[in-house]
């Protein structure tokens, strides 16, 4: 019993990492960015929706879809104002500038907010299900979790494969010059791409949030890093891979510390990330790439 | 007149750099002597030579094979750690200091490259950013790991544990803890010296210019240049690559020796993520591949933000916009027009000079 | 038995059969050409030769040994070199150090003498210096061995690839499109040049080329691809006038 509810943690904290790897994969597989800053914006998200709760009153959903906006404005500028005059760069140079917003993010966020943290009240209010005579309980945060997971998932691959949009994403992915040449405005397809990862960051910021109660500036850096293994761990550039690697990492944390040790739960879950590369450089789900020669 | 020229171009540029390593040396070793430096200052100096070599192995990584690492925090830190333990440890064995800082050095350097294999190993051979995931990934797992490790030494000998001092079980007399889990090193036997890491800055230099001019540094590099091309002329990419990257963790492991053996107690937190980008930017402001420029940013980016004490709540988001402006600018088309209007010239200027000595040697 | 033999060789890229059961075969010191269309496949045969690609079926064999599944750095120790149809130097270096770099295989010191200049290290390097300036002046480049490669005009840029390929010692030399964006005195100096070049080193060479003149005026024997898939072979003279080979050129 006890392992079937850390099993079910790790399934709630692998939704999140889902999430989160989403907006990781999707803007590896358009812009073939490393975009270093998403995990902050996952923190941006958090603090925007506790303030419209604590300050401005606002309920729990207008909270929610406040942080989603303002996610999305700030990805979308991050985009236009960092990474669009680097299209042509190096990849050095990007990755680099990616961890100047980053590092830029969580500082300011420092300064505008302090750096202790603050206890983050769980969006979700009701009590959750208690099983097998209250042994097995699974709170009201972890059905919402997975439950939103679950709706991200076909959502966003309803909108890749069946709308214009997500052609063109699909278009710009495989080939963004020849996607251009065919009418594609591939830099606004690139600003959808941000806008999309950026909200889900948002959202995936609050449940996070409620679940582990604590925000500070630093709260999104290491689920960031962690998603990111998710997302090489499922394949990256792939939806499901994203998914699929969210929801195992999650588990091996959970598992990990449980089993192993609280203080390294970290620790396992990035020697994942190294046996991963040593023994699958392309994640489970991925596809081989052919450098043009 | 190849060996002559050769010698000219490619000399003089290191030999610029280790005559201002030198005379900065010199100017502020009179200065000290002669007491007119402050107390805030010379505490500085060991520091600063330890970010310089940091900044010198990063550059190594980024500047020459094109790779980025975020992860040399955490090969100073097992640096540090290591070295402080060897020197703590042999304190009785080797009692002359300079000595035991140089065995501590070695060690900690070694001890660094062992982690540099054991992360360049998987993520050398992708293409890619994985490398700088990966490191990230190892600085977080070393700062993890070194504040759950519990050393101390007695009558007995040395006592390690994952758990906590009491775990240790040492003789309550004599037991004296070296490394104390979060608090890091403890009561550390002062042993860096200015001159020390002067001598440090001098080795890192001089390996890592004859590196570059070395048949394996231009194999890096070609890498780094093109990939496909350096392999079509029979480049082993994974083993040049590995050499340079456990050379350039080596050399960011004998800076944290330094480092470590210059405070009596430090603890796991200082080598994390913060400082690995604080390295970063000494390298992305003192030009990505340029060594005198890393020696110099180093060394002002130590000093300055000491002396302006008063605008530390800036300082970090100062950096961050400093990457940034920095990625922006050395990418932008008015950087490209104007190095491209310099290389014409440098070529014009090339083409007159081998215009005038043949016409000199046509008419000897 | 021929030094380069080529059978059956095919590869498939998802659907899309790129090449298809060609059969080469190369003599010794012959100087042959590769022709088609664009499209055709040459540069994808090039990348098999090379261990870019892994063939999906057939064989390649130099000198008896089997290429097929082996990576490009052993192919390149093995004596196969080549150019690039979109030119790939080692543009941050010099001119100079692009063509050591050639040498790395065959002209070494052990890694210590890399870092601390001793032992053998001068005496090679001066060696490696020597030769690669006498390679640079086959093409003209040796004055400007100081030059960054990347600020070289692009007929030079050429050059210098194929004088980084003949750095490697190659048994057969691959050249993909050495006359590319040169003008027609440029091209003659060329071919000059790989005539010279040939006899010299004794390389034994493939060229892939759409400049005809260049074409039939040095290469012995062509191989002409369209679709992936050999459309004729035989001597300059009977191949170009081939009426089959001309349609393909010309289209319908």
């Amino acid at each position: 019993m006890t392992f079937l509810s850390y099993l079910i943690n790790g399934i709630s904290l692998g939704s999140v990492y889902a999430i989160i790897a989403l907006g990781y994969t999707m803007v590896y597989g358009i812009a073939k960015m490393l975009n270093f800053a998403h995990g902050d914006v996952i923190m941006v998200g958090a603090y925007v929706s506790f303030y419209a709760t604590s300050l401005y009153g606002l309920p729990t959903w207008a909270s929610v879809l406040v942080a989603a906006i303002v996610c999305t404005v700030l990805g979308v500028t991050i985009e236009r104002l960092a990474y669009k005059p680097l299209r042509t760069a190096p990849s050095l140079a990007v990755l680099i500038t990616a961890i100047g917003v980053s590092y830029f993010l969580q500082n300011a966020a420092q300064l505008a907010f302090g750096s202790s943290p603050i206890v983050f009240p769980s969006a979700v209010k009701f009590e959750g299900i208690r099983l097998f005579d209250g042994q097995l309980v699974i709170s009201g945060i972890t059905i919402v979790t997975v439950l939103a997971c679950i709706v991200i998932m076909i959502a966003l691959t309803l909108f890749i494969n069946k709308t214009k949009m997500g052609r063109a994403m699909r278009a710009v992915s495989e080939d963004k010059g020849a996607a251009q040449l065919m009418g594609v405005n591939v830099n606004s397809t690139i600003s959808m791409t941000f806008a999309i990862g950026s909200a889900l960051a948002a959202i995936a910021g609050v449940l996070l949030c409620s679940a582990y109660p604590t925000l500070q500036p630093t709260t999104g850096s290491m689920p960031g890093i962690k998603a990111f293994t998710a997302a090489v761990f499922g394949g990256i550039g792939s939806i499901p891979g994203a998914m699929i690697g969210g929801l195992l990492l999650g588990v091996i944390q959970i598992l990990g510390s449980a089993y192993i040790s609280t203080q390294l739960s970290d620790a396992v879950v990035f020697a994942v990330l190294i046996v991963v590369l040593l023994v699958k450089p392309t994640g489970l789900m991925g596809k081989k790439m052919n450098e043009k020669v | 007149m190849l060996q002559k020229k050769k010698f000219s171009d490619y000399s003089r540029s290191c030999i610029v750099t280790y005559a201002i390593v030198i005379a900065a040396f010199i100017i502020i070793s009179v200065l000290k002597t002669m007491g007119m430096l402050s107390s805030l200052l010379s505490g500085l100096l060991v520091p600063v030579c330890a970010y310089i070599v940091a900044a010198i192995a990063l550059n190594l990584t980024v500047g020459i094979m094109g790779e980025l690492s975020l992860g040399h925090a955490g090969f100073m830190s097992v640096g540090c750690f290591s070295g402080v333990l060897v020197a703590q440890s042999l304190a009785d064995v080797i009692p002359f200091a300079p000595v035991r800082l140089v065995v501590a050095m070695v060690i900690g350097a070694l001890l660094a490259g062992v982690m540099g294999i054991i992360i360049g190993v998987p993520a050398l051979r992708l293409k890619g950013d994985y490398l700088a995931i990966v490191t990230l990934a190892f600085g977080e797992i070393i700062k993890n790991l070194m504040q759950c490790v519990y050393v101390g030494k007695d009558v007995n000998g040395l006592h390690f544990g994952m758990k906590d001092q009491m775990a240790l079980g040492m003789d309550a007399a004599t037991g004296k803890m070296l490394i104390n889990g979060p608090m890091g090193t403890v009561s550390v036997t002062k042993i860096s010296t200015f001159t020390s890491g002067f001598v440090l800055i001098l080795i890192t230099l001089f390996l890592v210019f004859n590196f570059m001019n070395s048949r394996t540094g231009r194999a890096v590099m070609a890498l780094r240049d093109n990939r496909i091309a350096a392999e079509s002329v029979g480049i082993h990419s994974t083993k040049v690559k590995l050499i340079a990257f456990l050379f350039s963790a080596m050399l960011a492991g004998a800076a944290g020796a330094l480092y470590g053996l210059n405070y009596s107690s430090i603890g796991p937190v200082k080598f994390d993520y913060n400082t690995s980008i604080l390295i970063l930017v000494f390298v992305v402001l003192g030009g990505i591949g340029n060594m005198r420029g890393s020696i110099i940013a180093a060394a002002i980016l130590t000093v300055l933000p000491e002396m302006l004490r008063e605008f530390s709540d800036y300082r970090m988001l100062a950096y961050a916009i400093l990457l940034i402006v920095m990625m922006l600018a050395n990418n932008s088309k008015f950087k490209k027009n104007f190095m491209e209007k310099r290389n014409l010239k440098q070529l014009e200027r090339k083409e007159a000079a081998a215009r005038k000595e043949a016409t000199e040697h046509g008419n000897a | 038995m021929a030094m380069l033999e080529v059978t059956d060789l095919g590869i498939s890229f998802g659907g899309l059969r790129a090449v298809d059961a060609l059969n080469m075969s190369i003599e010794k010191g012959g100087l042959v050409g590769l022709i088609g269309p664009n499209g055709a496949g040459k540069t994808t045969v090039f990348n098999m030769l090379t261990g870019v690609y892994r063939p999906t079926d057939g064989g390649i064999r130099l000198d008896g040994q089997n290429l097929v599944g082996v990576n490009p750095q052993k192919i390149s120790h093995m004596g196969v070199a080549r150019t690039f149809q979109n030119i790939r130097l080692f543009s941050g270096m010099s001119v100079l150090d692009n063509v050591k770099v050639g040498f790395d295989y065959s002209v070494r010191y052990p890694l210590v003498d890399s870092f601390l200049h001793i032992g053998s290290y001068r005496k090679r390097e001066r060696e490696m210096d020597e030769r690669a300036i006498d390679i640079l002046k086959e093409f003209d480049l040796d004055r400007q061995y100081d030059y960054k490669a990347s600020n070289l005009p692009y007929g030079k840029q050429r050059k210098l690839e194929i004088a980084r390929a003949l750095a490697t010692n190659p048994k057969l030399l691959l050249l993909d499109e050495p006359a590319a964006g040169m003008n027609p005195q440029e091209t003659g100096e060329l071919m000059e040049t790989i005539q010279h070049v040939r006899k010299k080193y004794g390389v034994t060479i493939l060229l892939i080329e759409h400049d005809m003149k260049l074409v039939s005026g040095i290469c012995e024997y062509i191989y002409v691809l369209n679709f992936g898939r050999e459309l004729a072979k035989g001597k300059p003279a009977d191949v170009l006038n081939n009426p089959e080979v001309i349609t393909a050129y010309l289209g319908e």
